[in-house]
């Protein structure tokens, strides 16, 4: 019995593949192999006989299995290392192309700072591009001789011959979008109005189309003292440096009395600007107390309610705020300026997550 | 506005420092552009003087100077003719910038000769173009400071020059007297009081003026006196400095006293020859066509109703802008005839708009001189003219009237207060605007005649808050539009802009901003380029309509990145397109292109060139991202920039174009110089639907549990029937049971034919109430034939 199990456990071991393990199972274990032979022959054995031969043969009987089937499961282990080493593939391959798409600076910027007015109440208003000149100017107490009009550059649309009204513009500024918003509105009122603006104007600093924002709060109280406020939280929100210095300086808008050109701290170190430090001045913003000629042109009584508007232009933050050089730039399309300055799809900015990137 | 600082002292008392004064300004509105301070260069200079000087041994031209300084004795090579023992000198040591030169001196050795520094010439320093030797002092102690040195005795060398710039609500302050005044108002100072000067006149004056009927409301008032027997010649030095200083060019007494009163109190003057005067003078319309060569010497061509100011030859000066040539004053100039008169300032915009003109006297007649001073500013300017030239003055001619322009408005203290958000006390507002000049009776205040601005209540508040400062203002918050957590404030329109922008963007385009005005040849391609929308003024052709699509400006920029090389693209604009010229005809497009191939070449072969399929891909995520619904039409015939066969509408309906997806016809391309293939789609995001639902509850979630089951159809059609109407009809064979019909093969030529194709579908049926048997399938599976028999005409593949 021993030179039985002796032979099976050797030759199971030395079995080379599948095929030649399956026919030691048939020949040891299977239904006339040898160890199911003899187990067959029992039967004819005395109970005492029986009693030692029944157990030792099953013992045997479980130990081959057991043996074919660790040898079994040695043999799948060759093959597969086998197969992976054979599967081996160059990982420095590159991976699937799969195009990156882009946000436009102007896109992103106006994001962020419509994040900013949310918070404090802003809803966002727009307006027509091709607007009339009652909107552009006249509603913004800018009469037709007056010095602004022909400082603006504006471009005109052109008249069919035998249609006498005025010709309608480009709008110069987001202002007119103040003058809809009154009028559909009312007052009180909390608006930004960012979009594009148009003005006869093409040089290293200047495209003839650019992007600005318009900011108009109307209530029954708010001051000059408020706008401040609003804009220095802006800027330190906007620009991620707290405590921000502005400076106000009295100036002239038609639309606004008292008005007021607005900068921000910044420095100069060999050509690199660098905002909210240092003691040098930046020109930003507009901005004023809405005059009462224009509260009354948008059908707003200013005994009733006053309030503030500014103005700034969105590329000049995004240049400001991102190192941007040169304005032209932005309107060019050139593949490599737009992956190289533009933002992630899910790269939206939000108030909890951070403005900037 | 440039003007110098004792200029500005000759107004205002003041002891005031050149930034103290800048700063000022700036805060009031009156914005420092430049300060040039001469004593700024020269701070570090100091007199010394030549104890010995001695020839160089080793050069002709040099001397070796022994020079006494605030450091003691230092050797000097020097190679100025002048150099020689006992003058007093400006030394320059070691260490200081040279601002002539544009050099920062060190110890040299000048042909082998050490020599510390340097004694400096008027070039050298900047004061004069002076060089033919170095400057020697009649005074001065040696180690005194030099710009000490010039301030005391010749101030007018390093006297500041400030240059402002002028809001055009402040012609007041285009007059060196606002802008003292503004000062004095800001506590910088006293003003000192106007002169009020009457010169008598000695005889009637020979030239008569008179304004015509029809010119009386372009010019108020013309006045104006004969001076006869005057000395023309150039100006005493005191004025010519004056005018140099801020870059005006002296020409001759008579000439200097009118730019000096124009810069001085804002009050352009102008004076005729008097001997070159034909009769008297005529204010009047101009006649198309009249010409007049100008003080400039350009000819000028008048159109019908400029204001002009004749005698009996003709145009003598084109009035409030610029004067004629032929009556100008010289040097021989013995009789004159001086004018002081106040033109209707839109009449003069027009008019210097017209000509071109750009002269002190239009810049400052536009924007509105003082009337008040009208007949004060003649008086003064006579009493200079005498002073400087001598004469004999005439009586003063006047026509018209000098226009009342008197008017007050009331100042309400605490509207003050709340406008600016600033506590300036009542007292305080008062004299604020008395400073300025206003007159206060109660509680209103009268506008000084200098101060055409000042409109209403609210102009009342602009100068008290600005002199106030804004600077000081203290930011006070603004109170929340409601306690807690803002409420969202985007429109849906807004909302789904951004959707489409960030969904666009993850499907792998690039955003673009392109111009909304366009080439006419390309607006045409593109249903556009009509007079309608056409630019009056562009600033080039290629800008000269708005654009009726966001295609061709995208095209525009494929076409731009190819001659770069870069010949994958996929570009998208989200962005305004203009079907017409009024406000109104506007509307937002979302347009992506894709242009070339997928991506590079590469190892893993998934490089394909593009085709209207990837672009209706991104137009249904684009749309399905702005909530559009699931089930749409695709209809043809969409506009002729399109491939004919190789574009769809998506469509709710055949008037509801939701977007539009295919391939560009190749005719465009070839315009645009682009090279293909480029797909495209565009997407309204307008047009879809707003949601009806106001609940954020979704329905609830219906799974069956039972195993639903795939068959799959094949059916040969005519090459022509469209896939969608084949699913639409097999769909249709049992709503309840069919979840989703595929299709998933198409197959054209071979053994079906000409003009056939095969169509395979798969049909996912989903059984709800019991587990589907064969049989019912089967029921289903042959009225699925039968619905898309009937409806296509085809059959089922064998």
């Amino acid at each position: 019995m021993d030179d039985l199990r002796d032979k099976y456990i050797r030759l199971v071991a030395e079995a080379g593949d599948e095929s030649a393990l399956e026919d030691l199972r048939v020949q040891a274990v299977g239904k006339k192999g040898e160890i199911s032979l003899k187990m067959r022959e029992l039967g004819k054995m005395s109970p005492e006989e029986r009693q030692v031969m029944g157990p030792k043969l099953n013992a045997l009987k479980d130990e081959i299995n057991s043996a074919l089937s660790a040898k079994k499961e040695a043999l799948e282990d060759v093959a597969l290392d086998e197969r992976l080493r054979a599967e081996w593939l160059d990982v420095t391959m590159p991976a699937r192309d799969r195009r990156v798409g882009t946000i436009h600076p102007v896109s992103q910027v106006t994001e962020e700072v419509t994040a900013i007015f949310a918070d404090m109440g802003f809803a966002v208003a727009e307006g027509p591009q091709v607007e009339s000149d009652w909107h552009n100017f006249d509603a913004l107490n800018i009469p037709g001789h007056h010095p602004a009009r022909a400082e603006m550059d504006t471009f005109y649309m052109h008249r069919a011959e035998g249609d006498n009204r005025p010709p309608h513009v480009l709008r110069t500024h987001t202002s007119p979008v103040q003058i809809r918003s009154m009028e559909q509105q009312g007052a009180p009122i909390r608006i930004i109005c960012p979009g594009r603006v148009y003005r006869a104007d093409y040089d290293q600093t200047h495209t003839p189309m650019f992007h600005q924002v318009e900011g108009l709060a109307l209530d029954k109280d708010i001051s000059m003292a408020n706008l401040k406020w609003v804009l220095e939280e802006f800027f330190a929100a906007f620009f991620e440096v707290d405590g921000i210095k502005t400076r106000f300086r009295a100036s002239h808008f038609p639309f606004t009395e008292p008005s007021a050109e607005v900068d921000i701290q910044c420095s100069w170190e060999d050509g690199q600007l660098k905002i909210g430090e240092g003691d040098g001045w930046l020109e930003v913003l507009g901005s004023g107390m809405v005059h009462p000629k224009v509260l009354q042109a948008g059908g707003i009584d200013p005994y009733e309610y006053q309030g503030f508007a500014f103005g700034m232009g969105i590329d000049r933050i995004a240049m400001l705020k991102y190192g941007i050089p040169d304005l032209r730039a932005f309107f060019d399309s050139d593949l490599r300026w737009l992956r190289h300055y533009g933002f992630a799809s899910l790269d939206v900015p939000t108030l909890h997550g951070g403005l900037s990137r | 506005m440039k003007f110098t600082l004792s200029w500005l002292k000759d107004h205002l008392d003041t002891e005031a420092t050149v930034d103290e004064i800048a700063e000022a300004l700036t805060d009031l509105g009156l914005e420092v552009e430049e300060i040039i301070n001469p004593l700024d260069k020269l701070k570090n200079f100091t007199l010394a003087k030549v104890v010995k000087a001695e020839q160089h041994p080793d050069a002709d031209r040099l001397r070796v100077c022994m020079v006494d300084t605030d450091e003691g004795e230092k050797q000097i090579v020097c190679g100025a003719p002048n150099a020689r023992e006992g003058i007093t000198v400006v030394l320059c040591k070691p260490g200081d910038y040279v601002p002539g030169i544009d050099v920062t001196l060190s110890v040299g050795k000048i042909r082998g000769v050490e020599s510390h520094g340097m004694m400096a010439s008027e070039r050298e320093l900047e004061l004069s173009d002076e060089h033919n030797g170095i400057i020697e002092l009649p005074s001065g102690e040696v180690g005194q400071s030099f710009a000490d040195w010039l301030a005391v005795h010749e101030p007018a060398k390093v006297d500041p020059v400030i240059d402002i710039a002028i809001t055009p609500n402040r012609p007041d302050a285009l007059g060196v007297r606002g802008v003292a005044r503004d000062l004095a108002a800001r506590g910088l100072g006293t003003l000192k009081p106007a002169q009020n000067v009457e010169v008598e006149g000695q005889f009637p004056c020979p030239i008569g003026v008179s304004i015509a009927e029809d010119t009386t409301d372009g010019c108020k008032v013309f006045a104006g006196r004969l001076i006869r027997g005057v000395t023309n010649g150039p100006s005493p030095q005191w004025l010519q400095d004056r005018l140099k200083a801020i870059g005006l060019r002296p020409i001759s007494k008579l000439v200097d006293v009118t730019n000096f009163f124009t810069y001085d109190q804002n009050r352009p003057l102008h004076v005729f020859d008097a001997g070159k005067v034909k009769g008297d003078l005529l204010i009047r319309r101009a006649k198309e066509g009249e010409t007049l060569v100008a003080l400039d010497e350009k000819e000028y061509t008048l159109g019908d109703g400029q204001i002009v100011i004749a005698d009996n030859e003709g145009v003598e000066s084109i009035a409030g802008i610029m004067g004629g040539l032929s009556t100008g004053c010289t040097e021989e100039t013995t009789d004159v005839f001086l004018e002081a008169a106040v033109w209707d300032h839109i009449q003069i915009a027009y008019t210097g708009r017209a000509l071109k003109i750009n002269s002190d006297a239009r810049y400052r007649n536009e924007r509105g001189i003082d009337p008040g001073f009208n007949m004060q500013g003649l008086e003064q300017a006579t009493a200079m003219i005498m002073e400087l030239c001598g004469g004999e003055p005439s009586s003063v001619v006047v026509a018209g009237a000098v226009p009342d322009m008197s008017r007050a408005y009331k100042l309400d203290p605490a509207r003050v207060i709340s406008l600016v958000g600033m506590e300036i006390p009542e007292s305080e507002q008062r004299q604020t605007l008395t400073k300025l000049g206003f007159k206060l009776e109660g509680s209103m205040a009268h506008v000084p005649s200098w101060r055409p601005d000042v409109m209403g209540e609210a102009d009342l508040v602009e100068e008290v808050a600005r002199v106030a400062s804004l600077t000081k203002l203290e930011p006070q918050p603004m109170r929340r539009v409601q306690a807690g957590v803002p409420k969202p404030i985007l429109s849906l329109h807004q909302k789904r802009e951004q959707l489409a922008r960030r969904t666009a963007a993850a499907l792998g385009y690039n955003e673009c901003v392109t111009y909304s005005f366009i080439d006419r040849e390309s607006a045409a391609l593109f249903g556009g380029g009509t007079e309608a929308t056409m630019l009056e003024n562009p600033i080039s052709s290629e800008m000269s309509h708005m654009r009726p699509d966001l295609l061709p400006g995208l095209l525009q920029a494929a076409a731009r990145n190819q001659s770069r090389g870069f010949n994958d693209l996929a570009l998208f604009e989200c962005g305004p397109a203009f079907q017409g010229g009024e406000p109104e005809e506007q509307h937002m497009q979302v347009t992506g292109i894709l242009v070339g191939r997928t991506g590079p070449k590469d190892v893993h072969g998934g490089s394909r060139p593009v085709d209207l399929f990837d672009a209706k891909a991104d137009a249904e995520a684009v749309l399905a991202a702005v909530g559009a619904p699931e089930k749409v039409q695709i209809l043809r015939d969409g506009p002729a920039w399109w491939h004919p066969g190789r574009h769809g509408k998506i469509c709710l309906g055949p008037k509801k174009v939701l977007g539009i997806f295919g391939e560009i016809h190749p005719k465009i391309l070839k315009a645009m110089d682009v090279k293909g293939p480029v797909v495209a789609f565009t997407v309204w995001p307008d047009e879809v639907p707003a949601p009806r639902k106001k609940t954020t509850t979704r329905p609830a979630l219906d799974v069956s549990d039972l195993q639903a089951v795939e068959r799959d159809f094949a059916f040969i059609v005519d090459a022509g029937v469209e896939a969608l109407t084949l699913v639409n009809a097999a769909a249709g064979a049992d709503k309840q049971l069919i979840e989703n019909v595929r299709v998933f093969d198409e197959f054209i030529g071979g053994s079906l034919g000409e003009g056939k194709k095969s169509l395979a579908i798969t049909v996912r049926m989903q059984p709800q109430g019991e587990t589907l048997k064969e049989k019912d399938i089967e029921a289903v599976a042959a009225k699925i034939v039968e619905k898309v028999t009937k409806a296509t005409g085809g059959v089922l593949r064998g």
